[in-house]
């Protein structure tokens, strides 16, 4: 009779053997089956001497113990083979791009404004809006441009046969504004403003933010402040600006402000100013109680510099080539 | 306005060089737009002398000329200019000197004749851009100085841009002042050296309405000698500022306009008939001005008038009928104060825009009429002799403007700066800015100079004195304010979030004018629009929008022109309704989309998109609001809209937007061929929601039945499912039509649906039973309704 640790032998062979699942099956019954030749041998045991019975048996479960789990083993590796071979013929060119729609984009203008309305807002600002066909007393009388003032010229002012306007400034939301709600009043007002003008570096259209602010004890000081916080939040950096003495009817003192830009530029980027006391009057706010700052700032101009756009007009061309650079 | 540095320094003369100087101006409000530096790298040009000329040998349009150039050889020089004559005083470079354009001078030879230097023209120096040749200087200029010498070279043209508040610094003594008054340094005195008179001869000046002319200050001189030539420092000053030299006469008006800034006119007094009366002209009254032009005046101008008639627009130019020329030898000469409420707008109104009526309209100082009449005397009488009569003045103090007296209050200063400035330091500041300054317990009374028209209450001293001050030296302070918590609405969707979810469906933003052509807005609109511009920048600009979709649509064309096949565009903004009496601005979110359903790509095939694409994109903003199953799509007709794929959108009574195919009709209007669908919402409509209202889910699995009905192709999607979920309220969760049919095997004019039922109650499993009830009573309904038939 065949040895044991033969027998054992020759059935680890035959289970490496097997190449799928049917083989191994086979072996199995060859030796483990009921008829198996293990199972033969496990039952020949009773026919030894009994005081070598236990040490016989011990010895055929241990090799059949070891037999199953060689052959466990070999039935993973085989599943897993298989697996992995038809998963193999599933495999795609990843670098395929994906199925459907892509995004599409936001105007940089719009994004622009959206972006200034979320640094405002952070602080505390009210965001409010107004007509943008105008009468004279919103977008002049009331702001202190005397009849045939020539700041009136200076804001090339399209008309209405009746002398209704298109709004030359965000401005007139300040009047609307402190009317409505009277104050204290922290507030922006984005929109679009008009002036008829056309060139290189004038569209009839263009987009303005409005900033108003009315309290006790407003400074100049103050309007400086947040100023250089707005420009360093807007450009994620620190910038250098420069208050410049100018003159806006509404505003008393006025100021223009440029900031460093590359190479030692300074650009023009908006107009503010102390609240000229007459402007508060025509809102019905006392000036001797209250005091208040006011900016207005291009939108297209922030947006050109920001993103680096060097023609005013792309922004109202709508070239979708363009445009997808903001997205 | 531009002035020249020369010029500027004779008045104040800062320890600054031209650029540092213009910082200042630009830091004191006076931003300088630009500087220019004229005669620079002419060093080695000197005036010469063209003794004779005579044609070249070979060349028709070049002479030969004999050139003296003060180092006592003469040379010989080959000169294409056509206004060479023998005697004149030219610019001459030597070979070897190279000129400010980069061009190295040579001996050379012309056509075989050598030329030992050239003979200049403006252009050549950067002397301007004019060149109608070589450069005449007068005939007294000394041959062999250097032309820098001679003409004050180099200078710098300092252009500024004033603000309209500031007229008293339209002039290079206003500028001077408040260079003076930044610099500290010390500023030549305004005043000017009486002319004496010689002569008794004096003009009469009749002011009937003195309140429109409280300062009128006038001269005759005669026998002067208008033909002669003005000198070179007073025309290079001129030309150096903007103004082109023309006569003596106006020479001399212009130079003392710009240095003093007192507009002036000279009368040819032998035209002038009978006494000069200044007054408000009567309407329609006609006057020829020096432009050759003739106005008929309104009654709201100022005219100077004589015997004759209006002979001039007072305060905006001078008439023809009596203007100075060559042969005049009497002149008047008058500076009068006009004030500002008469002046202004007044120009504008005829298309006018003059020197006079800038600074009139924004106020002349009205102390500066007999100053102006005196040194434009003295000029005169320089360059053309003649002898003077005394000075008239004719002033009506009442009417002169009030110089005010205004408190200004320490406190006050500080808290609207944000900063305490030292009381001597203000007092330094209102001094040098010419203000009378009086010490009271809270501040100062201070009384402005009569030339500061801007300068009327409290805010305006402090903005003075922050001016000066300079507004770099405020500090920088957070202001500390309450922020109490404001409302916050979830019943209106952000047009921020309505963007995003188009942007997340492939739609490109975009901005168009809210202004278009008239044609293109009613092709949408249906109707003229009635908001149209009085100036509109072009026809093409003229009418307010009343739809977002004209713009877009022009945009569409334009991209596809572009080789972009594939447009989707939104845009959210304005559009325009009414009449101007009563004129409305909704806010509305449209898009115009044409081309492939998709981007062109391997895995799918290109498919047209169609009206049920862009249903799709409204629907999913419409969800935003949370409110779209409340939304129905009800076919409409509408003026730019294809019929059969056009629908409102309404909610109830409310009418959302449009959606829908663009009426081929329209394809030529705005250049678009291949079909475009389009949608515009009322953003206030659309987008105000409702606060979701949570109900619990069934815990009970729900059952899904499948029918297939045949009915009239025009019954809707929307009748079918409305009476379907009709039919056994409380059961039937969710109705869907999966698909629909229409061709063999389906008699025409009838079409086959499908619709899914999902059946669900919430206190129970519903049995085969309960379903089979429900289904049997929705096709009851189907077919009462409709006439349905069961499809098998």
């Amino acid at each position: 009779m065949q040895a044991l640790n033969e027998l054992v032998e020759s059935a680890a062979s035959a289970i490496d053997a097997a190449t799928d699942m049917a083989a191994l099956d086979a072996v199995r019954v060859t030796y483990l089956g009921k008829k198996g030749e293990l199972t033969a041998r496990a039952k020949s045991v009773s026919q030894l001497p009994v005081n070598e019975r236990p040490a016989a048996g011990q010895e055929i479960n241990k090799a059949k113990q070891a037999l199953q789990e060689r052959l466990n083993a070999r039935r993973e590796a085989l599943e897993a083979a298989a697996l992995e071979a038809t998963l193999a013929g599933e495999s795609v060119d990843v670098t395929l791009p994906g199925r459907g729609m892509s995004i599409g984009g936001r105007h940089p203008v719009t994004r622009t404004m959206a972006r200034i309305e979320t640094i405002f807002r952070d602080a505390g600002f009210g965001v409010r809006s107004g007509p943008e066909i105008e009468d004279d007393f919103h977008n002049f009388t009331a702001l202190n441009f005397p009849e045939n003032h020539p700041a009136r010229a200076l804001h090339d002012t399209f008309f209405f046969p009746d002398g209704k306007l298109l709004r030359t400034h965000t401005s007139p939301v300040q009047i609307r504004s402190m009317l409505a709600e009277g104050v204290p009043i922290r507030i922006i007002a984005p929109g679009r403003v008009y002036r008829c003008d056309s060139d290189q570096t004038h569209t009839p259209m263009f987009h303005q933010v409005e900033g108003l602010v009315i309290d006790k004890g407003i400074s100049l000081a103050n309007l400086k402040a947040v100023l250089h916080q707005f420009v360093e939040s807007f450009f994620e950096r620190p910038i250098e600006l420069r208050f410049r003495p100018s003159y806006f009817p509404f505003t008393e003192p006025s100021a223009e402000v440029d900031l460093l830009w590359e190479k030692g530029k300074w650009l023009e980027i908006l107009g503010c100013g102390m609240v000229h006391p007459n402007v508060l009057e025509a809102a019905g706010v006392d000036p001797e109680e209250y005091s208040g700052y006011a900016f207005g700032m291009g939108v297209e101009r922030l947006a050109m510099l920001r993103y680096g756009v060097s023609d005013l007009r792309t922004f109202f061309e709508n070239d979708l080539r363009f445009l997808r650079q903001f997205r | 306005m531009k002035i020249t540095e020369s010029w500027l320094r004779e008045w104040v003369n800062p320890e600054l060089d031209t650029s540092a100087l213009a910082h200042q101006l630009t830091m004191t409000g006076h931003e300088v737009d630009g500087i220019e530096v004229q005669g620079e790298g002419l060093e080695d040009v000197v005036i010469a002398e063209v003794l004779s000329h005579e044609k070249h040998p070979n060349a028709d349009r070049l002479n030969v000329c004999q050139v003296n150039d003060g180092s006592g050889e003469t040379l010989e020089i080959v000169c294409g200019a056509p206004n060479v004559y023998d005697g004149m005083k030219t610019p001459f470079a030597k070979p070897g000197v190279t000129l400010p354009n980069g061009m190295k001078l040579r001996k050379s030879k012309i056509r075989g004749v050598v030329s030992n230097g050239m003979l200049c023209s403006a252009t050549e120096l950067g002397l301007g851009s004019e060149s109608d040749g070589i450069i005449a200087l007068p005939l007294d200029a000394p041959v062999g100085e250097l032309l820098t010498a001679y003409l004050e070279l180099p200078d710098a043209s300092i252009d500024l841009s004033l603000t309209p508040n500031r007229g008293d610094c339209f002039s290079v003594l206003g500028i001077a002042r408040d260079v003076a008054a930044l610099s500290g340094a010390e500023i030549k005195s305004a005043a000017i050296a009486e002319v004496a008179a010689e002569i008794d001869a004096v003009h009469p000046v009749e002011i009937v309405q003195p309140e429109s002319c409280p300062n009128f200050a006038g001269r005759v001189i005669r026998g002067v000698d208008a033909s002669a030539t003005s000198p070179v420092w007073m025309t290079e000053r001129l030309r150096r500022s903007g103004l082109r030299a023309i006569s003596p006469v106006v020479d001399v008006t212009n130079y003392v306009m710009l240095e003093l800034g007192q507009p002036l006119h000279a009368y040819d007094l032998a035209r002038l008939q009978g006494p000069i009366r200044p007054r408000l002209a009567t309407q329609g009254e006609k006057v020829v001005l020096l432009d050759e032009k003739e106005i008929e005046a309104n009654d709201d101008t100022l005219i100077i008038s004589d015997d004759s008639g209006a002979i001039g627009l007072a305060g905006i130019m001078g008439g023809l009928s009596t203007a100075v020329t060559n042969t005049s030898t009497d002149i008047f000469l008058e500076a009068a104060f006009w004030p500002p409420e008469y002046i202004a707008g007044r120009a504008r109104s005829y298309g006018l825009h003059t020197d006079a009526s800038l600074r009139f309209e924004r106020g002349v100082d009205p102390q500066g009429q007999a100053r102006a009449v005196e040194r434009a005397t003295q000029l005169l009488m320089e360059i053309c002799g003649g002898k003077a009569g005394p000075l008239v003045l004719n002033t009506a103090e009442k009417f002169l403007p009030k110089a005010p007296t205004i408190r200004l209050r320490r406190a006050r200063l500080a808290s609207l700066l944000g900063v305490t400035i030292d009381d001597a330091s203000i007092e330094a500041i209102l001094e040098r800015l010419q203000m009378r300054v009086v010490p009271v317990d809270v501040g100062w009374d201070v009384v402005p100079p009569s030339f500061r028209f801007d300068i009327g209450i409290e805010a305006d001293l402090i903005e003075e004195v922050a001016r000066v001050y300079g507004y770099d030296e405020i500090p920088v302070t957070t202001a500390v304010a309450e922020t109490p918590l404001g409302p916050n609405t979830e019943t209106r969707i952000p047009l921020e979030q309505v963007a995003d979810t188009l942007v997340a469906r492939d739609f490109q933003e975009v901005m168009t004018y809210s202004f278009v052509d008239s044609a293109s807005d009613a092709a949408v609109a249906g109707a003229p629009s009635a908001l149209v511009l009085a100036n509109p920048i072009s026809s093409e600009m003229s009418v307010m929008r009343s739809s977002l979709l004209p713009g877009m649509l022009l945009a569409t064309a334009a991209n596809i022109a572009r080789q972009q096949e594939r447009v989707r565009l939104f845009e959210i903004g304005k559009s325009f309704h009414g009449t101007l009496e009563a004129h409305t601005e909704t806010l509305r979110v449209a898009g115009v989309v044409a081309g492939a359903r998709l981007p062109e790509q391997w895995g799918e095939k290109s498919q047209a998109i169609d009206f049920f694409d862009v249903k799709a994109d409204v629907e999913a903003l419409l969800q935003l609001a949370g409110r779209a199953s409340k939304v129905q799509f009800r076919a409409a007709e509408h003026p730019a809209l294809q019929g059969g794929q056009s629908a409102e959108i309404v909610s109830g009574e409310q009418i959302l937007g449009v959606i829908g195919k663009l009426h081929p009709k329209h394809g030529k209007q705005f250049n678009l061929k291949r079909p475009v669908y389009v949608f515009e919402l009322d953003a206030e409509q659309a987008f105000a929601a409702t606060v979701p209202a949570a109900e619990s889910v069934s815990k009970y699995p729900s059952i899904r039945r499948d029918i297939a009905v045949v009915v009239d192709e025009k019954i809707s999607g929307d009748e079918l499912v409305t009476a379907v979920e009709n039919s056994v309220p409380g059961i039937i969760s969710t109705v869907r039509i999966f698909d629909i049919y229409a061709g063999p095997g389906i008699e025409a004019g009838l079409k086959s649906v499908a619709l899914g039922l999902i059946l669900q109650e919430t206190s129970r499993t519903l049995t085969d039973e309960d379903a089979d009830s429900a289904m049997a009573a929705a096709v009851r309904k189907l077919k009462e309704d409709f006439g349905a038939e069961l499809r098998d």
